[in-house]
């Protein structure tokens, strides 16, 4: 007699948009307000993602509640560390003691939280190192992001996704104090922009990978560019020469810092003041993660990605910068025409908005 | 923040005791983010129960807190990673008189996620008298802002104008519908009310027959269900009243459709089959317990998606099955209803009459999903928005703690990059010195003394725009008018007899030269109104009657075409049902949501127009040509950008002297 199901929402997989299929109701009644946003085509492919994020922080805990809201397919996430106080400094999806975690990885404690969060979405911790995992384990995914790790890292799973036939999207993610960066590769990615009324253009852009944009000569880049840029590749480089952990710096190493700056800034010709003292110092001497910051890149980083799974709206390419001390959240496009000796230049590097009819 | 002293601001985190109002879409991001920044004293002011559509971005609620207190869950969601800190949860309206100047006083800063411009402007005023930093935020889709408000350093959220509910002429509504909302307007404001609805209001419904002999003595019957009448039958004759008779009725004024396409009366004999046998089977598909939220005709019929565009006949048996489901299964609820968009059923009949009135007048049918949307003010809501500025609200928050006034900003977070930036920050203007909030500007009221009635001006003026809720007037020291719980029983009978005097007869006389003060007890906020006294109004014009002066008009509709078309996903109408005495239907837009920006950045509230005018979310982009002669770059080299934004003076009232340039930082 009373066929009403509408208190029971679905489990994950068995109803969720297989192709052409419609959203459930109990789909439309959940994500009612984001359909009205960005449509029903959209929520549907959103429906269909596969997303892996690999290391822990509170910035990609951020990122994983936004999409893991949005209702994505599938979230795995990999991070074999275990509970500290520093990890969970920032992070809202760890239990605030280490005798709540039973000995769980960081990626399992949050991935138990943000099950919970949306029943329809599969969310899944997988251990291992991220290194290890082969091509044929990121082609499974349709988005990867990575945080808390080394340059040298980043670039290794960039390439792997982008040996890959199908495009895997690559981000990395990383809030250093008060200052925060996204790197975006989609390699090849192609969208339709709207113009005035019905008016609708098919756009391709053409990202270079992370190796390739860094090595774009700092002297070509914009006179405008963000101090931040540079700061957070001095940074980098002090990391990855000092073999320190991502974050593993603090307020004694900056003349190490401010030296490594000085010859960087000698190599590329660029004068010391576009890679302000203070900012390094700031950079060096932060305590982690700054909440706020981390709320601010998980919401941009997440849009972007929702973006792109969607093919909905222009992407940003290929830096985001944030800096609580001006405020400013700037997009910072590290490709377009320049050029280096390993970055040959193509008609579409250098037309990065190649518009197709 | 000036280098190094974010870690220094660790301790001022600490002992802050911050007031949250609202735990909504945004209230649910900057309580976890206040938690995670160190803040250990939190209360939270929110009236609201939780429902399943805020799941999806109100992340510290589940399906199985639904129906219960959002300030009270959102506390026990977060002591579950800060199990240390106090959070104090207040499931109660913001307006409660509790929350006085002196509830206020206790805490170092106030930061709103609301979702409505009355709750703003009322905790704008009391940040005011209790001098409490206020830190305002807002969103809509992929859109949000984030703005800083202290006493005498910044300007007050009411400085500038904010946007006007959206108005519709009563006859469009009722004779000439040539939009969708128009025809939802009509089904939720009119039909709806005078079916389900509270009967001792007036309804204009019918106001659009010529033939009003006919019309106005047997109106009330014609609405009656008759007794005994079969429940089919009845729902037939309503149909054929509303879509057919009242159609001939209006084509029957030729003058009307000189220069307009002729709407067709619809019969229920055309658009439905013959009358349908008893099917009792399909109403008790919907359960026999007491389900209301379930009830559903779209159930009933065997409809399944909402997105789905209905036939003529779809909306037509929607319609019959919606009216007879609500006549048989929520009898008690009749005579009391007002539209709700939770109300599945509610939805369902007012879609279907809006499709039905729609197709009558040659207009586009839309979708249940679309037309809920327009009726329920249904805000379009992303959580990573959400997120982004409980960021820069806590941001915000901390330099207001460390007392850094020259650094406060006022944010946008843009869907499309301008000069590269999604995340733009603009230093806040300073206080309006013409603002009748914090500058206690006196505002004058042209008004005819002796037409207009107490009753009028404590309306229209009082409530309606100056935002007052339990209000006084006085004369001089003659007491007119006063809201509250302790009145003497003489003096409620005496302002309730003065309430129906027209401003002249008043005890204390009211005409042109004199001064009314206005007091509001809980926001302290005191105005003086001078009157003017005038015979005549142009009534599409100034359809009050009165125009109040040195109140911040909201900007001149620039686009109305392109913005109804789509925008109106997001459009409501404001809540109760439209009194005979109002010669409009007011529509709150979704631009209530995110305050306009001020006059100055005309460019910027352009771009967020925009955004909100496509709920597909992705319209063009305003380039930096775009942008040409409004926003100057000036290159100062080694510097930080500077942007300049050109004022609009004389525009807009009270701000000739905001036209100089604003540096953006
Ligand atoms: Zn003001």
């Amino acid at each position: 007699m009373v066929g009403d199901s509408k208190g029971d929402l679905p489990k994950f997989g068995l109803q969720l948009g297989m192709e052409g299929e419609e959203l459930t109701e109990q789909e439309t009644a959940l994500y009612d307000r984001q359909i009205r946003v960005w449509g029903l085509d959209a929520q549907r492919r959103l429906t269909r993602a596969s997303i892996l994020v690999s290391g822990v922080n509170g910035t990609t805990a951020e990122f994983c509640k936004n999409i893991v809201l949005a209702g994505v397919g599938t979230l795995t996430l990999v991070d074999d560390r275990e509970f500290s106080e520093e990890a969970l400094s920032a992070n809202f999806l760890i239990p605030p003691e280490k005798s709540l975690c039973d000995g769980k990885t960081l990626a399992e404690l949050c991935s138990d939280s943000l099950k919970d969060f949306n029943p329809m979405v599969h969310v899944s911790a997988l251990k291992g190192d991220i290194l290890s995992f082969k091509e044929d384990f990121f082609s499974k995914f349709d988005v990867v992001v990575v945080s808390c790790c080394n340059l040298s890292v980043k670039k290794l799973i960039n390439e792997k996704c982008r040996s890959i036939s199908k495009r895997v999207a690559f981000y990395s993610v990383d809030c250093r104090d008060s200052c925060g960066e996204i790197f975006v590769d989609l390699q090849s990615y192609k969208y339709t922009k709207k113009k005035k009324l019905d008016e609708a253009v098919e756009c391709e852009l053409h990202y270079p990978s992370l190796e390739q944009a860094l090595a774009a000569p700092w002297k070509k880049l914009p006179k405008k560019m963000s101090k931040l840029y540079f700061a957070m590749r001095v940074i980098e480089q002090f990391e990855e020469i000092e073999n320190r952990r991502p974050g593993g710096i603090s307020f004694t190493d900056l003349p190490a810092v401010l030296k490594i700056k000085k010859e960087l800034c000698e190599a590329q010709s660029i004068d010391e003041y576009q890679v302000p003292d203070d900012l390094l110092e700031r950079l060096v001497s932060g305590q982690g993660e700054f909440p706020p910051v981390c709320a601010i890149l998980g919401g941009i980083l997440g849009q972007e990605v929702i973006k792109a799974v969607s093919s909905k709206g222009e992407p940003l390419k290929n830096f985001f910068f944030f800096d609580v001390f001006n405020g400013k959240g700037v997009i910072e496009d590290v490709s377009n025409g320049n050029a280096s000796s390993n970055f040959p230049i193509t008609p579409n590097l250098v037309q990065h908005f190649q518009l197709i009819d | 923040m000036a280098p190094k002293q974010l870690s220094s601001a660790k301790e001022l985190i600490r002992r802050a005791k911050v007031l949250m109002v609202g735990a909504g879409g945004i209230g649910c991001e900057l309580l976890k983010t206040l938690a995670l920044s160190g803040f250990e004293d939190i209360h939270i002011i929110d009236m609201d129960t939780i429902e399943v559509s805020n799941l999806n971005r109100q992340f510290l609620f589940r399906q199985s807190h639904v129906g219960q207190s959002k300030a009270k869950v959102a506390r026990d969601a977060v002591l579950r990673f800060r199990p240390n800190i106090n959070i104090t949860p207040h499931h109660d309206n913001v307006k409660d008189p509790h929350f006085n100047v002196d509830f206020f006083k206790q805490f170092s800063v106030v930061l709103n996620g609301l979702d409505n411009l009355d709750a703003r402007r009322h905790v704008n005023r009391l940040c005011l008298a209790a001098e409490v930093p206020l830190v305002e935020s807002g969103t809509t889709g992929f859109l949000g802002q984030v703005t800083v408000h202290v006493k005498g350093k910044t300007e007050c959220y009411e400085c500038q104008p904010k946007p006007a509910p959206k108005k519709y002429p009563v006859c469009t509504i009722t004779s000439t519908p040539s939009k969708f909302i128009h025809c939802i307007v009509w089904a939720k404001e009119l039909l709806f009310a005078k079916l389900f609805g509270d009967k001792t209001q007036d309804n204009d419904l019918n106001v659009h027959s010529s033939d009003t002999s006919s019309s106005s003595e047997n109106l009330e019957d014609v609405f009656e269900r008759k007794k005994d009448e079969d429940i089919e039958d009845y729902g037939r004759r309503i149909f054929d009243h509303v879509f057919g008779y009242n159609i001939e009725m209006a084509l029957s004024n030729e003058d009307t459709w000189k220069n307009r396409d002729r709407p067709r009366p619809i019969y229920s004999k055309d658009t439905l089959p013959g009358k349908s046998i008893k099917h009792n089977g399909n109403i008790s598909k919907n359960g026999s317990t007491d389900d209301t939220p379930s009830l559903s005709a779209m159930t009933s019929l065997g409809m399944r998606s909402p997105q789905d565009v209905w036939s003529l006949m779809e909306n037509s048996k929607v319609f019959i099955e919606a009216l007879k489901l609500f006549f048989t299964r929520r009898e008690k609820d009749i005579g009391s209803l007002t539209f709700d968009k939770d109300d599945q059923l509610a939805v369902e009949f007012v879609t279907a009459a809006a499709n039905i009135r729609a197709s009558s007048f040659g207009i586009p049918l839309h979708s249940l999903f679309e037309a809920k949307g327009m009726a329920g003010n249904i805000v379009h809501a992303v959580a990573t928005t959400n997120a982004v500025i409980a960021g820069l609200i806590v941001i915000e928050a901390i330099k207001v703690l460390q007392n850094e006034t020259e650094n406060y900003r006022m944010t946008y977070c843009l869907e499309y990059p301008n000069r590269n930036m999604l995340l733009m920050p603009v230093e806040p203007y300073e206080p309006n010195k013409s603002c009748y909030v914090c500058s206690k500007t006196p505002l004058s009221l042209e008004i005819n003394t002796h037409r207009s009635k107490l009753r009028d001006f404590v309306e229209k003026i009082v409530k309606a725009k100056l935002g007052m809720h339990s209000p006084i007037i006085m004369h001089g020291s003659a007491l007119l008018y006063e809201v509250g719980d302790d009145l003497e029983e003489d003096m409620v009978a005496n302002y309730a007899a003065n309430l129906e005097k027209v401003l002249y007869e008043l005890p204390s006389q009211v005409s042109g030269g004199t001064t009314l003060t206005v007091e509001d007890m809980q926001q302290e906020l005191v105005c003086s109104v001078n009157i003017k006294h005038r015979d005549e109004f142009d009534e599409e014009k100034e359809p009050d009657g009165m125009v109040l002066e040195g109140w911040s008009q909201p900007p001149p509709e620039e686009k109305k075409e392109a913005n109804h078309t789509v925008s109106n996903a997001g459009t409501s109408i404001s809540g109760g049902p439209v009194s005979k005495s109002s010669e409009v239907v007011e529509i709150i837009t979704v631009e209530e949501e995110l305050e306009a920006a001020p006059p100055k950045k005309r460019k910027l509230t352009t771009i967020i127009d925009r955004g909100a005018a496509s709920p597909g979310g992705y319209s063009s982009i305003p380039n930096d040509t775009d942008n040409r002669g409004k926003v100057q770059v000036v290159d100062d080299d080694d510097e930080e950008d500077m942007v300049m934004l050109d004022g609009a003076p004389g525009v807009f009232d009270g701000d000739s002297d905001t036209s100089k340039k604003r540096k953006l930082v």
